[in-house]
């Protein structure tokens, strides 16, 4: 135990082979053309055989046993090349599921973000236009669903594959109490957040590429100081964002009973961490889109160009949980005590 | 990644800690304000006293930057005056790096103990930014250097024995290659000191140096070499001797006072709130980088940058937000009954824009970011 804020070698070479796999087999034009559903069945069989899908099971499930900070340099490469397949979900759901199908990917799991309703739909389900099975809260019970994808779902913003699903119809096994399912959101907000470092990652990349080739009044845009400044702050955000997100991984995976002494900026309890890493990274994503956008100047705005797509899913990934107030009350919850009364 | 301080810097943090709560008390915080010098007198002494300077002194002790940021960001987190004795180790840093060993034995001494205070005269009232273009000369004349000019923001020049002096020793050469550093006594006859007040309560000096004699025994580092001794300074400051989180003892004072007052219920509070934290967490995780990076044998000066953009900003936004919500209450310096954070708001909105000013400006930094991390042209 000592500090050290470097990728292990075992996670250098995650990186590097699926940032490999995706440069190859997931460039922006694959995301592109699984608009709008935002699903590529073949990409996710090709993903299988990486072993993707089980990764983070325990090896006695036939999974990989991988930690969560080795989850986290995976679902930052997913973000970074914003791949049509819900790895994410899957990963997340899989910290409570461990049927064979589940671990070898030949079955998709979605999390149900937001409880059931009073008639037992999860509504807007992350995923759940192409997943087999569903995981969420319905009443004060954590239950997983069986049942046949629709495989399409409203059209939005992200070109996510949404849509509603029930809590009630299908195969439903009752997990535990409802507190069961957090564990499963802790990881969906703690993968989500490295995906959306990813996002940011790749915004910046193309933004400083362009500004560094598109020359106007005789030279590159990027030279231009108001132009520096904007983007300056991207890799700020994303290695603030990256370094949280980390640590959130590394306290879930090793702390017990951490600290929310807020008042001395002590925080290692795992979940709260992880819900501060999800803010984060949201605004950080947002920005670093927002930012790379503009400075495209009007090719930024065209269909045409990749950074519209990373635009909207930096939007998209991280408003599907809820509006970014209630998120922030939570955590304050988390921190201050619920309000009384 | 590993975010856990190995047990050495846990015992050491403790120590810190335990230090603190005996010498930063209420009375030496409010001190502060009311002397306009930032720093305690007493508290450096302590850590002198148990080794502790020599042992965070990088290359004389342990060196560790790791310890280094525990120390300074526990210190900051207290809302302990620590600006003289971050500049005076940074120092000693350099004068044990560059000097020679006659230097070492005269001046590294009295700076570990926690006796003497070093104040840094780099600024001039016409150059701060494009530092490498200041006017102040130093002239050979014989054995020994004569220095005429003047500097301004020379803070602490006021308390220190020591002063480190960045002059131009060659018109002829370019810019940054015609500089010399030097490290006399501040009681060297010819200096004169005249306090400059600020917004945020702290009285830094503009200096004057009229024929101000001194011999080679000054110089720091090689003649013409004082760009190289500038970096010296920056390259052991690393971003690690605070100044990054300063926004959570605001924090900490505005949670009492709005608790007190039935306030914190609202939702826009709540919510302010738990974002600021994560700025803070962010800020002392960059930090941290710093120290690691620096503790691997690196040289985090582009992290340093980052860091500080970054912290600086998180810092004024939480001033805003403070005062803002506060209402009236915020407007309530300290000592006034019903001052919001025991007036530690109002403070906060005044100190916190200098943040972004001294050090090296926030747009010096982002140029940095951009030019050295995103291969950015150069601009200017
Ligand atoms: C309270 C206080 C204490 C200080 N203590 C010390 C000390 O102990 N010793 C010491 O030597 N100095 C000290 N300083 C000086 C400090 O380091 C300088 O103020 C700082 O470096 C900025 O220089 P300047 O004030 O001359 O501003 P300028 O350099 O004139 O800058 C004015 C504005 O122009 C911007 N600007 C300048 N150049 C560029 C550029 N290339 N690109 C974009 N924008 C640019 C700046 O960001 C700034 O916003 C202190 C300052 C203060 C306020």
């Amino acid at each position: 135990m000592s500090v050290d804020l470097g990728l292990s070698p075992d996670q250098e070479s995650i990186a590097e082979l699926f940032n490999g796999f995706f440069s190859n087999e997931a460039p922006p034009a694959v995301a592109r053309a699984a608009e709008p559903l935002g699903f590529d069945r073949e990409l996710w069989n090709k993903v299988i055989e990486l072993g993707a899908p089980g990764m983070g099971c325990a090896v006695e499930n036939g999974g990989g046993g991988a930690s969560l900070g080795d989850l986290v340099v995976v679902a930052e490469t997913v973000g970074r090349s914003i791949a049509p397949i819900p790895l994410i979900d899957h990963l997340a759901a899989l910290s409570v599921l461990t049927e064979s199908d589940l671990v070898a990917g030949e079955a998709i799991a979605a999390v149900a973000v937001r409880p059931a309703d009073a008639n037992g739909i999860w509504s807007l389900v992350p995923a759940g236009a192409v997943a087999d099975v569903v995981i969420g809260v319905d009443g004060d019970e954590t239950v997983v669903v069986r049942s046949t994808p629709p495989m399409s779902g409203p059209l939005n913003h992200g070109s996510m594959p949404l849509a509603d699903r029930s809590a009630r119809e299908g195969t439903r096994t009752v997990l535990g109490p409802a507190s069961l399912f957090e564990v499963v959101l802790d990881r969906w907000k703690l993968l989500t957040a490295a995906a959306l470092v990813g996002i940011a990652e790749a915004a910046k990349e193309l933004g400083v590429a362009y500004v560094k080739d598109r020359e106007q009044f005789g030279v590159p845009v990027g030279s231009f100081q108001a132009v520096q400044h904007g983007l300056a702050d991207l890799p700020v955000a994303i290695d603030g964002g990256r370094l949280l997100t980390h640590k959130a991984a590394w306290a879930l995976d090793n702390v017990t009973d951490g600290l929310i002494d807020w008042a001395n900026n002590e925080i290692t309890d795992g979940p709260t961490l992880a819900t501060m890493a999800f803010l984060f990274a949201a605004d950080g994503a947002v920005m670093a889109t927002d930012r790379s956008l503009h400075y495209h100047g009007g090719y930024g705005f065209a269909e045409e160009y990749d950074i519209q797509m990373y635009y909207r899913r930096a939007r998209g990934w991280s408003l599907i949980l809820g509006d970014s107030t209630s998120v922030g009350l939570s955590l304050a919850d988390r921190l201050f005590g619920t309000v009384e009364g | 990644m590993d975010f856990a301080l190995s047990s050495d810097v846990v015992e050491f943090r403790d120590e810190i800690r335990s230090i603190i709560r005996e010498f930063v008390t209420p009375e030496i915080a409010d001190r502060m304000h009311t002397t306009g010098v930032f720093d305690a007198p007493e508290l450096n002494l302590e850590l002198g006293r148990r080794g502790i300077l020599e042992r965070a002194c990088p290359g004389l002790g342990k060196g560790d930057p790791i310890e280094m940021y525990v120390m300074f960001n526990e210190l900051e987190k207290a809302g302990a005056p620590y600006d003289g004795l971050a500049v005076a180790l940074m120092i000693a840093a350099v004068v044990n790096k560059l000097g020679t060993d006659e230097q070492k034995e005269r001046i590294i001494p009295s700076i570990i103990s926690g006796e003497a205070l070093v104040c840094m005269g780099y600024s001039e009232a016409d150059f701060g930014s494009d530092l490498a273009s200041i006017k102040t000369r130093a002239v050979k004349d014989g054995d020994e250097w004569v220095i005429n000019g003047s500097k301004m923001w020379t803070t602490l020049a006021q308390v220190a024995e020591w002063l480190i002096l960045l002059t131009r020793t060659d018109l002829d050469l370019p810019k940054h290659k015609g500089l010399t550093m030097f490290m006399l006594p501040m009681n060297t006859p010819g200096i004169t000191v005249e306090p400059v007040h600020t917004l945020g309560t702290e009285i830094t000096n503009a200096t004057w140096y009229d024929d101000v004699r001194v011999g080679d025994e000054a110089v720091l580092g090689d003649e013409n070499g004082g760009w190289r001794t500038m970096t010296t300074v920056l390259a052991f400051e690393r971003g690690v001797m605070g100044g990054t989180n300063a926004g959570v003892p605001l924090l900490r004072h505005f949670h009492e006072w709005a608790v007190a007052n039935g306030v914190f219920n609202e939702p826009t509070t709540r919510e302010r709130m738990a974002r600021s934290i994560i700025d803070m967490q962010v800020a002392t995780l960059l930090t941290m980088r710093s120290a690691w990076i620096a503790a691997s044998g690196g040289m985090p000066g582009l992290e340093g940058s980052m860091t500080k953009v970054f912290a600086v900003e998180a810092y004024q936004r939480a001033s805003r937000w403070t005062q803002a919500t506060a209402g009236p209450a915020g407007l309530l310096q300290f000592h006034e009954e019903g001052a919001a954070g025991e007036g530690f708001v109002e403070y906060d909105a005044r100190h916190s824009p200098v943040m972004s000013i001294y050090g090296g400006t926030t747009e010096i930094n982002r140029n940095n970011i951009a030019e050295r991390h995103l291969g950015l042209p150069k601009s200017r």
